[in-house]
């Protein structure tokens, strides 16, 4: 700190600090972030030379990107509005899609039902009370082009939430822009593809993490190669946030996943600056403000150093994080649920201040159940008055230079570097999730989050604090319950149409490659997905020849 | 049918129900295991031990796939410590074996360590009556971890496999702390990653050193990667090839017979004890003695001695 | 001395969110009783067992999904053809107000939305000893 102001400092905290704190006591004896780091009562500059800062901060769209990836931010272009939509049957989630688009929304985002997400088809005795649940349920190519009907794939980019089969549901995607005529090429969108935080966090996992890892690596070379738009991979912390990590952790386990991912990617003979630049990464936003938007910008810096010094990238592509940002779903209250709307805009401001490069803001009833239409377009007003009325989008990282969060920076690299040197002591990402240490720090966060609540140590408004007796009753939306029986039969139209030789050979050959470690897996899967075949036929081989994973608990 | 009846037919609920009986250490326990008693006898036990992370749950389970395929019936029984502060338990032993829950050839049972008088041991070895007498085949006890208490229950078995796994950085202290002593079977799990080999090493080296003389009395080791479905099968082949030389050589009998022996020790030991205890409960005699002691009246062992005669005279009139 | 209470914790159906799940089984526990944890993705028929075989007093069922109206009262059932109907069977997650009576009427005995104090899961447990022990 410049002497000149430690000195002014020390006269302020004799002079004026002191009486005041002895006739007002401050509220706490100690202040910290939503996830506890230590918080001082005033940040004073640091000696931030000027060399300190062109390396820690330098400008937007440069090596460290910590000011964000583009020179111009929201100056240029506002963020993607993508709302996450999906439930019940292809119809009537293309119904949701098409509404949202009328409303101004410039992404579309696919939620996807458990069993799609796990790879069993509607007709499944694992899919009992799951089908069109959480997402839309599509078990082969016909429900895809029911999907996207009326949605011509080379207006729209199509973010889609799906890890374990994500090489399926592309090649259904692929397989919807030949129908439409819609060339590879041009076809631009995300899978979520990160199966590591599935054994982390989500829970959606197929197989094991080595025939995972070979996929996903597939998947990286085919699209190099031949759907050259498309984001191979959406590398997540929203999830394991959602579990109930602190926002270092979150970044931490991210990065500590995408730097797996580019290991795989090295160990298969590819060159780093080939797909590093289609890798994005998908952040969680919660309420502490401030503590997310440092998060956000450490994540960038951390994230450019690593993969130019230790991944060797000369491609500046290579080293930004570009990221997609939805608000906490765990902080949602199922208790006055309005006031979820106010959380959701403070989430929303850390999102942006964050630089994000699209964001999903989450309804007002999440905390209820699925949201209904008019909940929904709530959420996407509060980006848009964020991003029209608010004026935060005029200047570039509007927060930079403040002490504090520029002090919560440091802090949050630093936490994040820990972890990364103990991750690598552990043997790896892979090897740290199999000996259960990513999920017990998380387990132990949450647990203590939740430790606090109960002690009302964290107030969590409406729910131990504020409390109102009777809550008016909601309108919440309803799937058919009746749903797995119409999915059953559309599957089984489908069956009856398609050229069961053809299909049966399109898995022979799947299997055939499967067993061959040389083999890229993908045309396999697109061909089987052209002739009908089910996403549950698809997995069925897969799992045959992978087998299954099964979770580590450490409780 | 009664409850002895159902027990044998190896019906769920009845075996559950003795399960927790003997847990519990109810009024019942003893007259029903002097029942079940004669029943049993006829499985085998096996102790499967290591630390916590070494893939125990993950090689219990791949071994129940083979014995299951054999047409045997396994029963487990997974100890986990209980919380010293609440006395409640997380019981997670037995997720990896959930692909056997609807097994009805398979029996697994959680049980915590919780505070029992004369530790778990006499509880463990009350529930493996009960399996035993149940008709299962095989009895598995798998205990975390290498502490006093699981070296006891790992008494309780016909033969015990020692998990041991690269990575741990607490291989070599394991091996000086003589926790090797305790384990017929030798297996390094997780043999697909590098340093498996170093352990084998060391685990070869240490063998080497105490069968020097005797060569053709070494332990079996065996390499597997239960998580890949590894070596399972040459490791149920080694299992079955020590227990024919157990039995083949009568140290399995042999064994039964100390373990019998042992456990009578220690349940009069136990029940001598309790009454000790409650024969000092009355009257609050020991305050009284305590002074006699410290006024330097008596000497401390002669006085004791006395008051061990008297007891002996009470416990008699009773 | 009371009896030692135990519980399992299970999953059904599909879903992976599995904080709350571990919350309670770590805070119940801390509570002083037993808890079997048996993971993500479980069958009915493998919680049924599986609470036999345990002998366990309750069965604490968590989901996310949506699900809960096929299988909570599934379990329920399923206990009964096994002739368990006698081990208790709450269940928590996002669960809309409207659907918690017709869970109660198929025996679901407690439910517990999110936000609800473990204290409330707790004194549920305690109210029920009685039952238990008379048993």
């Amino acid at each position: 700190m410049p002497k000149k102001i430690e000195n002014r400092q020390k006269q302020w905290e004799a002079r004026t600090l002191k009486p005041a704190l002895d006739a007002f006591p401050e509220r706490k004896a100690e202040f910290s972030t939503g996830s506890w780091l230590p918080v001082n009562r005033v940040e004073v500059p640091e000696s931030l030379s000027e060399d300190a800062y062109v390396e820690k901060l330098g400008f937007p769209g440069e090596y460290p990107f910590t000011r964000g990836v583009q020179p111009t931010m929201y100056r240029g272009r506002l963020w993607t509005m993508r709302q996450y939509a999906g439930f019940g049957t292809a119809e009537e989630s293309n119904a949701r899609y098409q509404y949202l688009l009328e409303q101004g929304q410039t992404g579309l985002s696919v939620a996807f039902d458990l069993p799609t997400q796990i790879g069993y088809d509607s007709d499944d005795s694992h899919s009992i009370g799951e089908v069109g649940k959480v997402g839309v349920a599509i078990d082969t190519l016909s429900d895809m082009e029911i999907l996207f009907d009326g949605i011509p794939l080379d207006k729209v980019s199509t973010s889609m939430t799906i890890n374990a089969p994500a090489a399926v549901l592309l090649a259904f995607y692929i397989a919807v822009g030949e129908k439409q005529g819609v060339a590879r090429e041009r076809l631009r969108g995300t899978i979520q593809n990160d199966i590591l935080k599935e054994y982390i966090a989500r829970g959606t996992y197929i197989f094991p993490p080595q025939p995972s890892l070979r996929l996903i690596t597939h998947i990286f070379e085919y699209c190099a190669r031949e759907v050259p738009l498309w984001n191979t991979i959406s590398i997540s912390g929203y999830h394991i946030r959602e579990a109930g990590s602190t926002a270092a952790q979150e970044v931490a386990f991210t990065l500590a996943d995408g730097i797996a991912y580019v290991k795989a990617a090295l160990d298969a003979g590819m060159d780093v600056d080939l797909f590093a630049g289609r890798l994005s990464f998908f952040f969680n936003a919660h309420n502490d403000l401030l503590e997310e938007v440092a998060k956000f910008r450490a994540a960038r810096r951390i994230w450019a150093k690593i993969m130019r010094d230790r991944f060797g990238a000369r491609n500046a592509k290579s080293m930004m994080l570009r990221f997609h940002t939805q608000t906490g779903g765990s902080t949602l209250t199922a208790q006055q649920p309005d006031n979820n709307i106010v959380r959701v805009t403070l989430q929303t401001l850390a999102a942006v201040f964050g630089g994000t490069q699209s964001l999903h803001t989450n309804s007002r009833d999440e905390a209820l159940g699925l949201p209904t239409e008019e909940a929904v377009r709530v959420a996407l007003r509060t980006q848009q008055i964020v991003a029209h009325e608010s004026g935060v989008t005029h200047t570039v990282d509007p927060l930079a230079g403040s002490y504090y969060v520029e002090a919560l920076t440091d802090r949050i690299e630093e936490k994040v570097m820990e972890y990364l040197v103990k991750i690598e002591e552990l043997g790896g990402m892979v090897e740290a999730i199999e000996k259960g240490f990513v999920q017990k720090e998380i387990q132990d966060s949450a647990y203590r989050y939740q430790r606090e609540i109960e002690k009302r140590e964290r107030i969590l408004v409406g729910v131990n604090q504020y409390k109102v007796d009777a809550e008016p009753p909601r309108e919440i939306l309803k799937v058919n319950p009746k749903l797995r029986e119409v999915q059953m039969k559309k599957l089984a139209g489908v069956r009856a149409q398609r050229s069961q030789t053809e299909v049966e050979n399109a898995l022979d050959a799947l299997e055939k490659g499967a067993r061959n470690p040389g083999v890229n897996l993908m045309p396999l899967i697109l061909d089987a997905a052209r002739a009908y075949g089910s996403l549950g036929e698809i997995c069925g081989v897969l799992r045959r020849v992978f087998g299954e994973y099964r979770e580590t608990v450490v409780l | 049918m009664n409850r002895i009846d159902s027990i044998r037919a190896g019906e769920l609920r009845a075996v559950a129900r003795a399960l927790t009986c003997v847990e519990n250490d109810s009024g019942s326990r003893e007259a029903l295991i002097d029942e079940l008693f004669p029943l049993g006898g006829r499985a085998l036990v096996w102790g499967v031990t290591g630390a916590p992370g070494s893939g125990k749950s993950t090689l219990v389970d791949r071994l129940i796939t083979r014995l299951r395929g054999r047409g045997s019936r396994v029963g487990v029984i997974a100890v986990d410590p209980s919380s010293p502060f609440s006395g409640g338990a997380i019981l997670g032993d037995r997720l990896r074996m959930q692909s056997h829950a609807e097994d009805e050839g398979v029996f697994i049972r959680s049980m915590a360590s919780r505070g029992y008088l004369g530790g778990v041991s006499g509880a463990t070895g009350d529930a493996v009556r009960v399996l035993d007498a149940a008709g299962f085949d095989y009895i598995i006890i798998e205990t975390i971890g290498v502490g006093q208490t699981e070296i006891e229950v790992m008494g309780l078995s016909d033969l015990v496999l020692l998990i041991l796994v690269p990575g741990m950085g607490d291989e070599i202290q394991a091996l000086k702390a003589g926790v090797m002593e305790i384990g017929d079977l030798f297996v390094i799990n997780k043999s697909d990653k590098d340093e498996a080999r170093k352990i084998r090493a060391e685990v070869d080296y240490v063998l080497d050193m105490k069968y020097a003389e005797n060569p053709q009395d070494k332990n079996p080791v065996a390499m597997t990667a239960a998580a890949l479905d590894q070596g399972v099968d040459d490791l149920l082949e080694a299992i079955d090839a020590y227990t024919e030389k157990l039995r083949s050589s009568g140290r399995l009998e042999k064994r039964r017979r100390d373990r019998l022996s042992a456990e009578i020790h220690r349940i009069l030991a136990e029940k001598i004890e309790s009454q000790v205890r409650g024969w000092l409960r009355v009257d609050e005699r020991t305050q009284q003695w305590v002074d006699a002691i410290l006024d330097g009246v008596h000497p401390p062992y002669r006085f004791i001695q006395k008051q061990l005669d008297s007891f002996f005279r009470e416990a008699k009139v009773r | 001395m009371a009896k030692t209470i135990r519980i399992l914790v299970a999953k059904p159906g599909l879903d992976g969110h599995d904080r709350g799940a571990k919350y309670i089984a770590r805070a119940l526990k801390d509570a002083g009783y037993e808890v079997i944890y048996t993971g993500i993705r479980q069958s009915i028929q493998a919680i049924v067992k599986t609470a036999i075989q345990e002998d366990v007093d309750f069965i604490g069922l968590s989901l996310l999904s949506g699900a809960h109206n096929e299988l909570f009262p599934g379990v329920v059932d399923a206990l009964k053809k096994e002739g368990a109907e006698d081990i208790i069977v709450f269940g928590g997650g996002v669960i809309p107000e409207d659907d918690i009576p017709g869970l109660k009427t198929r025996g679901v005995e407690a439910v517990f939305t999110p936000g609800t104090p473990i204290q409330d899961v707790i004194d549920f447990i305690e109210a029920q000893r009685p039952r238990i022990e008379s048993r």
